[in-house]
């Protein structure tokens, strides 16, 4: 079945208003790894037929990293062009696969003008499967296989969301292996703060090798991942060890997916 | 007027003055930062400050350490009770003034401190073989070596000194007491004091009455002295947290961590860019003078900031969970704060004695933190998760990479590269913002 994405300017011209907007964010739309997640993501809200829409090509940067790379111009300029395209659709709520737009669409828009209810796929998905819409229930995928969960910082300690993808990776009847730093004492990836689109300072390890040591460490046959930039920071890390056939990195709306055979 | 009444107040005295002289330059130094209101939530603030300051929450994430730093501080805030009578008696000329009018709650309370000091010793010896013969690798950094180690055994020196002289000027005091010439009272027996009632006839049984009689004003005195020195070694120490744990868990950022501050004076000069309308001429007659974007040195910093420099004790929970520091970077969120204080302290001095225009030519951003600390930051929030009284120094770091990207165009290159994308294209990557949702039909 191929994908239903609606954008706001299709559903606006049919006169109707979506429940919610997915922000796609830049990883999501463009990074060849992302946009499997992304399209993970809409296969799940096709599937629930979640009233939703995307901004498309109206979309652009959060501006997350201009932010965090110390300009904030050019942090200001991207906000407040999205949140007069926002505002012009009326969005009240907003889902992301992506914890750095989540937290500056949620934190840091509000200050400019810009108003809503910003939540992250993994805790949309939460609700979708307590609301019955979603069930995992027959689903023997990821039977006796064992998961760990790398906390984004931007979801976890940057906004204390530690439960949404847990219980998300508990209703896949596997074993969730905790890292021995996990929760608000997560190591980071290493792509924050803008490091994503720069080398890191000399140093004597790469920050994602030393996490991949960490997921390593738990035995576990699949890294569980929240945000695009870990995930690549991850993939990267286990390339690096050369264990891609022993243990995968998926988001875990791919790992929902994929369980529910989306 | 006798000698020791006139020592007394002369010790009391100048060292209160002394220390609220310190007290007051150090208030003088955090004014420096800018303007951040912290005056809101009141009720929130009081408890965050209770439970991490006060109930000293978030030491317990490393439980021994925990325990033994919870020794030394119930010891500290239980012990001020008896230096209350240590004042009482000092201005009275009495002994023991309180021994008979509070009776048995009298010896509950001397025997309940002299078990936490105890408690308090051994925690002590404990930090101080942690300290030089573990080697415990967040105390032995690069940015620990000299002042600040010493400082630290110092604290931890002067502790012992101060146990020493309780148990000794309680010791003597019990010995004296059970030969019925204490000054305390006439009659023979015995105070009941938990410690000093075994330990007093163990040490100092074969000793003159004279030699105990001085050995307990040694005591006395010595615990005075003792108190008074190091409350005025204090604002000199990173053992300042002891007072300031308190009002800077109180004005702790209350908002989400992942919330960067929103710079107010950008938002202006954005606005009028993206206002087809607006008169690109036009003055502002309100207007505030330009300002720096940013911060270079301590007072472009917030006052919070500044009260995070003097609460830090160096204790390394921010850098030993610091992902740049742990694999191998320059980066140290304690030496951040430790150059904010140092650089605070003497650009204080310098306006202090030179006037407020005075300009040392030196600057927090070059002379202290270079750009290849600040650009390993991944800004992960992990220091501010760990630092047990609520310090920020991931805001420090942001700040000044402000000031290097807005105002001297310092940035990695390859930053400078996703920041014109973002300008041109709305993305970190020279993707047409067209192709937005190719994917949507992509395969």
């Amino acid at each position: 079945m191929s994908l239903q994405v609606p954008t706001m300017a299709e559903m606006i011209a049919k006169g109707e208003s979506p429940d919610i907007l997915f922000w796609v964010g830049c990883s999501g739309s463009f990074d060849d790894r992302a946009k499997k997640i992304t399209k993970a993501v809409v296969k799940i809200l096709n599937h629930c037929n979640v009233s939703f829409a995307v901004l498309g090509t109206e979309e652009s940067c959060s501006g997350d990293p201009a932010k965090r790379a110390g300009n904030e111009f050019t942090y200001q300029m991207q906000a407040m062009m999205n949140i007069q395209i926002l505002n012009g659709y009326e969005v009240k709520k907003i889902v992301t696969a992506c914890p750095h737009c989540f937290n500056t669409l949620k934190n840091e828009y509000p200050e400019l003008g810009g108003n809503y209810e910003v939540i992250h796929h993994t805790q949309l998905i939460q609700d979708l499967i307590n609301q019955g819409k979603l069930s995992l229930e027959k689903n023997e995928t990821f039977k006796g296989k064992k998961i760990t969960f790398h906390d984004p910082c931007y979801l976890g300690r940057a906004n204390d969301v530690y439960e949404a993808p847990r219980k998300l990776i508990e209703k896949l009847d596997a074993e969730l292996v905790e890292m021995k730093r996990c929760k608000s004492k997560g190591l980071c990836c290493g792509a924050g703060g803008a490091q994503m689109f720069k080398e890191a300072e000399k140093g004597n390890k790469e920050i994602n090798i030393e996490r991949t040591e960490d997921a390593l460490g738990t035995a576990a046959h699949y890294i569980a991942t929240g945000c695009p930039f870990c995930n690549t920071m991850m993939t990267d890390g286990v390339k690096n060890f050369e264990k891609e056939d022993k243990i995968k990195v998926l988001d875990v709306a791919e790992l929902i997916a994929n369980a529910a055979e989306l | 007027m006798n000698i020791q009444l006139i020592l007394f107040l002369l010790l009391s005295i100048c060292g209160l003055g002394f220390f609220s002289y310190n007290l007051w330059k150090i208030r003088y130094n955090i004014r420096l930062g800018r303007d951040l209101n912290r005056n809101d939530k009141k009720g929130e603030r009081l408890k965050t400050m209770l439970l991490v300051a006060f109930g000293q929450k978030k030491m317990f994430s490393r439980p021994i350490p925990a325990l033994l730093h919870l020794c030394l501080y119930v010891a500290f805030v239980i012990t001020q009770i008896e230096l209350i009578e240590i004042f009482a008696d000092g201005l009275s000329g009495d002994h023991r003034v309180f021994s008979e009018s509070l009776g048995s709650f009298y010896v509950f309370t001397i025997s309940f401190i002299e078990i936490l000091s105890v408690a308090a010793f051994f925690a002590t010896i404990i930090f101080l073989a942690r300290r030089n013969l573990l080697k415990l690798p967040r105390l032995k950094m690069k940015e620990m070596i000299g002042w600040p180690t010493k400082d630290a055994n110092l604290i931890l020196i002067f502790e012992l000194i101060l146990l020493v002289c309780i148990f000794t000027m309680n010791g003597t005091d019990e010995v004296l007491f059970n030969r019925g010439v204490s000054h305390a009272s006439d009659i023979q027996g015995s105070f009941g004091f938990s410690i000093s009632s075994i330990i007093g006839p163990l040490f100092f049984d074969s000793m003159s009455n004279s030699s105990l009689f001085l050995l307990e004003r040694m005591g006395w005195w010595g615990h005075l002295f003792m108190v008074i020195g190091f409350l005025n070694y204090l604002p000199y120490s990173k053992h300042f947290h002891i007072l300031l744990a308190f009002p800077n868990t109180y004005y702790s950022n209350l908002e989400k961590k992942g919330k960067f501050e929103n710079m107010e004076s950008v938002t202006n000069e954005v606005k009028l860019m993206l206002d087809p309308s607006a008169d690109p001429y036009a003055v502002d007659p309100n207007a505030a003078p330009p300002s720096r974007f940013g911060a270079k040195d301590v007072n472009d910093l917030t006052w919070k900031n500044l009260m995070d420099a003097y609460t830090c004790t160096e204790c390394g929970r921010c850098t030993s969970s610091c992902p740049a520091n742990i694999t191998g970077k320059l980066l140290s969120p304690r030496k951040i704060m430790m150059d904010t204080r140092d650089r605070l302290v003497e650009f204080g001095e310098g306006k202090r004695k030179n006037g407020k225009e005075y300009d040392d030519g030196k600057s927090l951003l070059g002379d202290y933190i270079t750009q290849e600390e600040l650009w390993a930051c991944t800004s992960c929030n992990a220091c501010v998760d760990e630092c047990p009284v609520n310090i920020d120094p991931l805001s420090i770091i942001i700040d000044l990479r402000r000031f290097l990207v807005m105002e001297e165009s310092k940035i990695p290159n390859e930053l400078t590269g996703m920041l014109t994308n973002i300008e041109n294209n709305g993305a970190p990557w020279q993707f047409s913002q067209n192709d937005r949702l190719n994917w949507a039909n992509e395969e």
